[in-house]
């Protein structure tokens, strides 16, 4: 990256349910412009730590700040300037997408066109379709349009690709690294290491509500490597998702 | 692209600069009524049942009904007052019987009241005598209202040729007269109730209302969009109920569209007192099945007792209490005083008051069990 300005940055957040620590002192910066995975197990804490910054959640202590904004005093600025996908949020029923975008619109306040935003997660043909009857990869790029709609600085996805087969996956990675290279940072979580290892800039392995390691992909694997792993079936050229691309095509079924 | 997106966000710091809460409100206005007019329930609930019900009853009821009134012997029969009353088609005079056979006809219903007219002493007015009975009193109740109705005509029309027409064109107390207005009310009740309690809940649990929390938008837009979406549907409803009933079963309009002017604004009220139950629902429900079980409480009580179907002098008397205790008694009795009676909102400013109240009470307690996530 050629600037490593932190746009995200979160110092001892430690979020306490009743009797259950789900995220205990992380500290963590997310730099403009790269995408940021949030690694690790169900239940660590990563959709926690990203609802506290996405201001959808109280933190019990800690310090965030979101492009110069406080999650405690400014969470309307923070509103504006990000956008939320949810892992396995509905949309509002009855309404085609065409409907759905003009309502996110005017809950933003953005002055945008629909179908330019269909057009950029292309679901242009799908405009009067009702999202129920979208198929799973069209549902997260659809998801992913409604993050857009404010032209934020910072997107954050829950878990796109979880349920998607591999063309509708490596479909969303394009996409994902379109907006990128447009200029918005990305934090994103996943359970594929493949995905983290071809997407993500940085990513953090989170276990047990804390950071345990947080590095470039390439550095992890190094640091991994160096310190004697060795896989036990020697890596070939090519692996079966490749197989299933080179067969079924690349092109998406949808 | 990406110079677009700096100078956009850097061009408003503050981040909530330009941001409009009334544009918010609005878009969510029209999805949700988008969303309403889809519904295939909403529809079945505030069109279809009302006018079923309204289209049973308008053919049923035919003429109307009927109600007897005796004349009192000795009474003067040659006057204006009784001409009137025989035309309007639904009042039977009953002539030619003595004092105690009345009486006893009088005290099993059979005769609904009696009526005894008196030129009065050296002037040109009549004094009129009604005397109902509790064996009849619904119509007797209906009998008072086309008396009302007389009069009040007589004093704003001195010329007898005049009266006839306005009465017998105007003022017949037909059976669309009673039961529209119970169905109207029962129609906004159950927009108010179940939609808004199936609405906010599926909202809370398929997370739409999360996500809307991700953007700027204020809580208090999300329940005002909602409810002009509701208000805005029921009062559509409610328009296409009344027009429905007035030129297909001649549903009485005393002031034509004043009344429907005042009608709509009772049914506004009576909307936004009746989606204080929704909210409530939809804070204890578990989940979307348990929504028609408590919905059904609020409703069908209010469906069988408020004067619905029956007005509530009808029940026993130990039932009556627990109807005037209903708010949608008070809707009811409102309606059927402006569009039949003729009355304006001060008028029914009492029903309007208990309405308020009860909105009040909901409203607060809404308040407390109202769940967002």
């Amino acid at each position: 990256m050629e600037t490593k300005k932190a746009i995200i940055s979160v110092k001892n957040l430690v979020k306490k349910y009743d009797d259950f620590v789900a995220v205990q002192g992380l500290s963590f910066e997310v730099y403009e412009h790269e995408i940021f995975g949030l690694l690790g197990p169900n239940g660590a804490g990563k959709t926690t730590t990203l609802e506290i910054i996405e201001t959808l959640r109280d933190k019990t202590s800690g310090e965030i700040i979101v492009d110069g904004f406080s999650v405690d005093k400014q969470p309307q600025d923070i509103k504006q300037i990000i956008g939320v996908q949810l892992q396995a949020a509905g949309y509002y029923p009855n309404l085609n997408l065409i409907e759905l975008i003009e309502l996110f619109a005017g809950l933003y306040g953005a002055n945008i066109k629909p179908m330019e935003m269909l057009e950029k997660v292309n679901l242009q043909d799908k405009a009067k379709a009702k999202y129920k009857a979208l198929s799973g990869g069209q549902k997260q790029r659809f998801s992913i349009a409604t993050t857009l709609i404010n032209q934020p600085k910072i997107i954050f996805l829950d878990e796109p690709t979880t349920g998607l087969d591999p063309q509708a996956r490596r479909n969303l990675w394009d996409l994902i690294t379109e907006i990128r290279n447009a200029g918005t940072t990305v934090v994103i979580t996943t359970h594929y290491m493949d995905e983290a290892e071809q997407l993500c800039d940085r990513v953090a392995f989170v276990e047990r509500g804390q950071i345990i390691a947080l590095d470039t992909p390439d550095n992890l694997i190094d640091k991994l490597v160096s310190s004697g792993f060795e896989r036990k079936k020697e890596v070939k050229k090519a692996n079966l998702e490749d197989v299933f691309i080179n067969l079924t095509g690349q092109e998406w079924r949808e | 692209m990406q110079k677009d997106i700096h100078e956009r966000n850097s061009n408003s710091p503050s981040g909530a600069g330009g941001y409009s809460n009334t544009t918010a409100t609005l878009a969510l206005a029209k999805a949700s009524f988008r969303s309403i007019m889809r519904s295939p329930s909403a529809v079945v609930f505030t069109l279809a049942f009302p006018l079923i019900f309204i289209l049973v009853f308008g053919f049923l009821g035919g003429g109307g009904t009927r109600i007897d009134v005796g004349i009192t012997p000795g009474s003067d029969v040659n006057n204006p007052v009784m001409g009137m009353l025989e035309k309007t088609g639904m009042i039977r005079l009953v002539k030619d019987k003595s004092k105690a056979e009345f009486d006893k006809l009088l005290e099993k219903g059979n005769v609904d009241a009696m009526i005894d007219v008196h030129r009065k002493v050296n002037s040109a007015a009549y004094s009129v005598n009604v005397v109902y009975t509790s064996a009849s009193r619904d119509k007797g109740g209906i009998l008072k209202s086309v008396l009302n109705n007389i009069f009040y005509d007589k004093t704003l029309k001195p010329t007898v040729a005049e009266i006839k027409e306005s009465t017998i064109t105007g003022r017949e107390y037909k059976t669309i007269d009673f039961i529209l207005p119970g169905q109207l009310g029962f129609s906004l009740l159950s927009t108010g109730v179940f939609g808004t309690a199936f609405v906010f809940l599926s909202l809370r649990q398929t997370l739409v209302i999360k996500r809307f929390f991700a953007t700027p938008v204020k809580r208090s837009s999300i329940v005002i969009g909602e409810g002009i979406a509701r208000i805005g549907f029921a009062l559509i409803g409610a328009l296409f109920i009344i027009l429905i009933g007035h030129f297909f079963f001649g549903f009485t309009l005393v002031h034509g569209a004043l009344t429907v002017v005042n009608m709509l604004i009772l049914a506004t009220l009576g909307v936004i007192v009746f989606m204080g139950f929704g909210f409530i629902i939809s804070g204890i429900a578990k989940n979307e099945s348990m929504v028609p079980p408590i919905s059904n409480i609020v409703t069908l009580p209010q469906f069988l007792l408020s004067g619905t179907f029956f007005s509530i002098e009808a029940f026993p008397s130990w039932l009556q209490p627990i109807s005037r205790a209903l708010p949608l008694t008070y809707l009811n009795d409102a309606m059927r005083k402006v569009a039949f009676e003729g009355l304006g909102l001060w008028d029914v400013k009492f029903q309007i008051m208990i309405l308020l109240l009860w909105g009040i009470g909901i409203y607060a307690v809404a308040v407390k069990v109202f769940k967002w996530e």
